[in-house]
């Protein structure tokens, strides 16, 4: 850097300094107690009492479960989610005409204005007893179970997290060069042709986004399990709030996050170099 | 003080839910409800009784400021008296409610809660003390506090090293309900819950999110003490919680909801939830285990560093009014500990079975003790129960 250091490189500075100091602060500092907690030992009373073991590490094993019922669950929601967004998503991108388009998107949002833990509360009652098992038995289906299983955490995901799912896949599908499928048919291309060779493809992007988005925020979740799952169906969220909030178990709690993130650091950039490499496979002039 | 109370019948429990589901659906207004409940005289007896409360507007309390953050039990309050509160002193009121005391302790021990007041539990309260996160009450602060009208077995744990560091809210049992309807078989034991469990009613209970009370259960059930810390008969409870979770409708605190959609036929049930219960469904039917159990009172206390202290100490000296206490009893069906609101309350209550077992049933009851709160095999048990 000489004394000719243009104003735009103060400017850059400036802008990022908020950044990083976030990042520092709030991300960097907190891992790094978190990593060091994880070594270390309860407190008699709870908490955190220092040292150096692998104590912690060691009876990872003992969340087994909560870790499989995440690993499982977390993917399928994120499947479940897709299968329901994409139409969705299509239909507003590409079949509605513009003036209900700003309506429906809305619609799609206005949950969001709602606390999520309201909305998931009322599932309770939509899947509780007297809810759609009352229904049911009207018409002369009886004994079916809803609350607390794994199939109503999947419809609590999906409901929670459609919209993180619609808008990227909208916005991949609402860029699309409409021409393009005109001249798919025009070639003689099947709509299901036309759909598996240009629209899938070219919403590729948004879809990768969308799964990214809710397969992260899932593999944290606690809330949707907690409610819909009555404490039965335990995601590895579940058992950190435990550790942190119940048994005071700081160190443990914090070896399991560790490990949380390290998992996920490790789908994430599998999925990517996945994404990636699909992406390099296909016709750039698509892409 | 009783004089006043005088002109101002309690009606009956039941009616006065009744109004009160009414007011809080807002098919009633609030003036018919005070009117018809009687409860219209509340600010007279308030007046009465607090002096400094006569005046009941928020400019008579330069000091208290407009928030207080309460935290406490689910069902274990009744709006009338907090709203009461807030319209007499301009302070607004946020409540929390809690599962289990190890969450409140978790809250405390990481600091920077913002509560004003919070309700521990009997046996967390020498713990409380020796962690430094409780406040020395100013009894002086609190005159409708009377130590003598309350039962030293209930207020007793209140004192530690001949200190006061909260005052008594209410006393209770803790037990199972069940749904007769569902559940022929009368279960009487914890035994008997977990093989009913097990067994003709599986998939259709809920115990607690809690370690004293579930971990409890399973002691008694194997014929060990509920406040056990034995390494050897945890294992064999946890054993049984982990038999039982296939069998269980869910594990929570919060059991009303499922009680109440049929959903769930037994759970694990404080008293006062008890009487809730059985108030709408007559089938439901509290049970106090012949092979043991909790009895336990639950206090007003401030934590260390609360924000808003004036608050706390003018709210837990209007909570101690035994009018406003026997008309929170009337709500959340616990029993005061407190001589002077159980005479205040109407005879249902007062004779009630539930709230008020005959003492040889209570006889294999015990109080939670200290050790349990933060016992770490408990601690863990319980988390290894809930994630298996």
């Amino acid at each position: 850097m000489g004394a000719g250091s243009k104003p735009n490189q103060w400017l850059t500075v400036a802008l990022l300094t908020p950044t990083s100091i976030w990042f520092l602060f709030l991300l960097i500092l907190p891992l790094i107690v978190i990593l060091v907690f994880s070594f270390g030992e309860r407190a008699a009373v709870g908490g955190y009492a220092g040292g150096f073991t692998f104590e912690q590490y060691g009876n990872l094993p003992s969340r087994l479960k909560a870790f499989q019922n995440t690993m499982l669950i977390a993917p399928l929601g994120t499947l479940l989610s897709l299968i329901v967004a994409y139409p969705l998503a299509y239909y507003l991108a590409l079949r509605v005409s513009r003036r209900f388009k700003l309506l429906l998107l809305v619609l799609v949002i206005v949950p969001f204005w709602t606390s999520l833990l309201v909305r998931t509360y009322a599932w309770i009652f939509i899947l509780g007893g007297r809810g759609i098992p009352t229904l049911l038995e009207f018409i002369g289906i009886e004994g079916v179970r809803l609350i607390n299983t794994p199939g109503a955490v999947l419809v609590g995901i999906v409901y929670g997290y459609l919209p993180l799912m619609v808008f990227p896949i909208f916005v991949s599908l609402e860029k699309l060069d409409k021409s393009l499928l005109e001249a798919s048919s025009d070639l003689g291309g099947s709509p299901f042709k036309t759909f598996m060779q240009i629209t899938l493809p070219l919403s590729m992007p948004g879809i990768a986004t969308g799964c990214m988005l809710v397969f992260i925020l899932l593999m944290g979740e606690f809330l949707i399990p907690a409610f819909l799952g009555g404490g039965k169906v335990f995601f590895i969220g579940n058992a950190l709030v435990d550790l942190f909030l119940q048994s005071r178990n700081w160190p443990f709690g914090a070896a399991v996050s560790v490990t949380l993130v390290v998992i996920m650091l490790i789908t994430v950039s599998l999925y990517m170099r996945m994404m990636m490499r699909s992406k390099t496979g296909r016709d750039e002039s698509l892409m | 003080m009783s004089k006043t109370n005088d002109d101002n019948k309690p009606i009956s429990a039941k009616k006065f839910m009744k109004y009160f589901r009414s007011y809080q659906k807002g098919s009633i207004s609030r003036r018919h409800f005070l009117g018809v409940t009687g409860l219209g005289t509340a600010m007279t007896i308030m007046g009465t009784a607090i002096p400094s409360l006569w005046s009941g507007k928020a400019h008579a309390f330069p000091d208290l400021g407009d928030r207080l953050v309460f935290s406490t039990w689910p069902n274990y309050w009744n709006q009338v008296n907090l709203d009461e509160f807030s319209e007499l002193t301009g302070v607004h009121i946020q409540v929390n409610a809690f599962g289990s005391n190890e969450e409140m302790l978790a809250k405390l021990q990481a600091g920077g809660t913002g509560w004003d007041v919070f309700v521990p539990t009997n046996y967390t309260i020498s713990n409380y003390v020796a962690l430094d996160l409780i406040e020395e009450l100013d009894l002086s602060r609190i005159p409708n506090y009377d130590a003598a009208a309350n039962n030293p077995k209930f207020a007793g744990p209140a004192t530690v090293n001949g200190k006061v560091y909260c005052v008594p809210k209410n006393w209770g049992t803790t037990g199972f309900i069940v749904n007769t309807k569902k559940i022929k078989s009368k279960p009487k034991s914890w035994k008997d819950f977990f093989d009913v469990t097990m067994g003709k009613g599986s998939g259709h209970t809920i115990v607690h999110d809690y370690q004293l009370t579930t971990i409890g259960a399973a002691l008694c059930a194997l014929g060990y003490s509920f406040n056990s810390i034995d390494a050897k008969e945890l294992a064999e409870a946890e054993a049984l919680l982990i038999k039982s979770k296939p069998h269980l409708f869910a594990i929570t605190s919060d059991y009303q909801p499922g009680m109440r959609s049929g959903d769930a036929w037994m759970s694990i049930c404080w008293n006062g939830d008890g009487t809730q219960l059985n108030n709408d469904l007559p089938e439901m039917e509290y049970v106090i285990a012949t092979d043991g159990g909790e009895i336990w009172s639950d206090f007003y206390a401030i934590p260390k560093g609360a924000p808003h202290l004036d608050a706390a100490y003018a709210f837990i000296n209007y909570m101690q009014d035994p009018y406003i206490q026997a008309r929170d009893a009337v709500v959340h069906g616990y029993a005061p500990t407190d001589a002077r609101a159980i005479a205040l309350q109407p005879d249902s209550l007062g004779n009630d079975p539930i709230l008020h077992p005959a003492a040889e049933l209570m006889n294999g009851l015990e109080f939670g003790a200290a050790q349990t709160l933060t016992d770490p095999i408990r601690a863990e048990v319980i988390a290894r129960f809930k994630s298996a």
